[in-house]
């Protein structure tokens, strides 16, 4: 069973039965899945939820959809590592990364479309469609799959190779389409009206984004059943960054862990940084921007839930950064230097967002700080190509291996090697 | 008819303009403001647009020609990452 028991609109509370839709009629503003709380803190204890399995199913009386229809992959419960050789290098004394990038397609997005295509499935869909640039696309393509659904993925036609066959490999329709990146957006709204599909964060979105809030439950419980000082997330709609804060507020709610005090920070893009110019701007209206950066996975230039990303800044005392390009690049190999985790630009841009709220004392160094990695980085390998230290190239011969090492070395520490020398 | 939702972004440069006023009288279509949120630097409006099909296609395609930014209300971009 379910313990939703509503659709909510954002705006002016008025409710819904819980069906296919995602904005209010009266006011137009979006709708949010509702809860029985106190049914939920009778049935949820810490005991019951560390029975579960090591999956986000382990926190199902708070999803939104009956877990007869789940769909399984294995997404979830991913590792919460303590970074400290990546605090020592930014300046925080404590440091944890939440690494979603060993989740089965490789990202978060897989928490989202879980709960999505359970949902999709419960209300009857045999269908399920998204249009995506890369980690949706993939996620959607292998639950379709698995779940044995009719499915749709529709992709830019400039799309890297890599993140073709990331979705072709499962056989979905794929469908590349050709236009500007504004023509695909209304082509999939125009489909989602007409066709008898779950497009997973149109009409059934509501739903789809709940399942975020799973990355929350499972840092408050890999803490001890408590929450950290501070976030960093990174924001592409701002609904990922606004279902962690939700997330812990219901931990709390459900009586899982006591009242959360977590500052909440975004990170976003120079090159697509609506979120976060508002922030700087000290707005709540943001205004659209056409993205270029190396981060597609953020490339959102008209997030829908950027006005409620930037209330809860508000309401937590966090704020938001924003990174270009080269900080991104630099961010991703520092990450990986420090921690031995490989993230695609995304995690880049989280990494070099919280180097630079840690510089500009944004973000104290005796704050415990949670920064959330969410794709991994064999996605984006064309970002990091060409800027990796050159491999030794030697033949099969150990003296010749040897001497290549020293001038390695030597030539590391700022020390001339001539012909004739060392 | 038909109704069409749309959500109107301006860039602070349209903001004293009476674009909803002008859209209503120079097309057959009737506007109907359900949210709206405006200040200095930017602003956006959601109208319900009533009329015929193609009049309400026209009356949108004259606001872009005007330098609005057209989207559905609440959605903003549906190609994720």
């Amino acid at each position: 069973m379910s313990y939703a028991q509503a659709l909510r609109c954002r705006e002016c509370e008025r409710e819904y039965p819980l069906e296919p839709s995602f904005f209010c009629q009266l006011c137009f503003g979006p709708l949010e899945v509702d809860y029985d709380y106190e049914a939920i803190s009778k049935v949820m204890t810490r005991e019951s939820v560390a029975a579960g399995p090591p999956t986000l199913w382990r926190y199902a009386p708070l999803l939104p959809c009956d877990p007869a229809y789940k769909v399984d992959p294995g997404t979830g419960y991913t590792p919460l590592r303590r970074a400290d050789r990546l605090a020592e290098a930014i300046g925080l004394d404590t440091l944890w990364i939440k690494n979603d990038t060993v989740n089965p397609t490789w990202s978060f997005k897989d928490r989202v479309v879980s709960v999505a295509i359970a949902r999709a499935r419960q209300f009857g869909f045999t269908g399920i469609a998204c249009a995506s640039t890369g980690n949706l696309a993939n996620s959607v393509a292998a639950h379709g799959a698995h779940a044995g659904m009719d499915t749709f993925v529709f992709i830019p036609d400039d799309l890297e190779e890599g993140k073709v066959v990331g979705s072709a490999i499962y056989s979905p329709a794929l469908v590349m389409v050709r236009g500007s990146y504004d023509d695909v957006n209304r082509m999939c709204t125009e489909l989602s009206h007409d066709q008898p599909w779950a497009f997973v964060n149109i009409n059934v979105r509501p739903y789809y984004a709940e399942g975020s809030r799973t990355l929350a439950y499972e840092v408050a419980e890999q803490l001890g059943w408590r929450t950290p000082d501070h976030c960093v997330v990174p924001m592409a709609s701002g609904s990922l960054f606004t279902k962690i804060w939700k997330g812990f507020k219901e931990f709390h709610e459900v009586g899982l862990i006591d009242e959360p005090r977590t500052r909440m920070s975004g990170a976003q893009a120079a090159g697509c940084s609506p979120i976060s110019t508002a922030y700087a701007e000290g707005t709540l209206n943001f205004r659209p921007q056409k993205p270029d950066t190396i981060a597609r996975s953020l490339a959102i230039g008209n997030p829908a839930d950027g006005y409620y990303a930037l209330k809860t800044m508000q309401d937590t005392e966090g704020g938001a950064e924003m990174a270009t390009d080269p900080e991104i690049v630099d961010a991703v190999k520092l990450l990986a230097e420090t921690e031995g985790i490989f993230a695609e630009t995304a995690g880049g841009v989280t990494i070099a967002c919280l180097k630079r709220m840690v510089e500009s004392g944004h973000i104290r160094r005796d704050e415990e700080t949670v920064a959330f990695i969410t794709g991994g980085g064999l996605k984006t390998i064309e970002a990091v190509q060409g800027q990796l230290t050159e491999p030794l190239r030697v033949p099969a011969s150990s003296d010749a291996f040897l001497e290549a090492l020293e001038a390695r070395r030597a030539a590391e520490a700022g020390v001339a090697v001539t012909a004739g020398g060392a | 008819m038909a109704t069409v939702h749309v959500r109107f972004t301006f860039e602070p440069d349209l903001i004293q303009e009476p674009l909803i006023y002008q859209l209503g009288h120079e097309f057959q279509v009737v506007t109907n403001i359900r949210m709206a949120d405006v200040d200095a630097s930017v602003g956006w409006v959601v109208l319900e647009l009533e009329g015929e099909p193609d009049e309400i296609e026209r009356s949108i395609e004259w606001a872009r020609s005007k330098g609005v930014r057209v989207d559905e209300p609440t959605l903003g971009d549906v190609v994720e990452g």
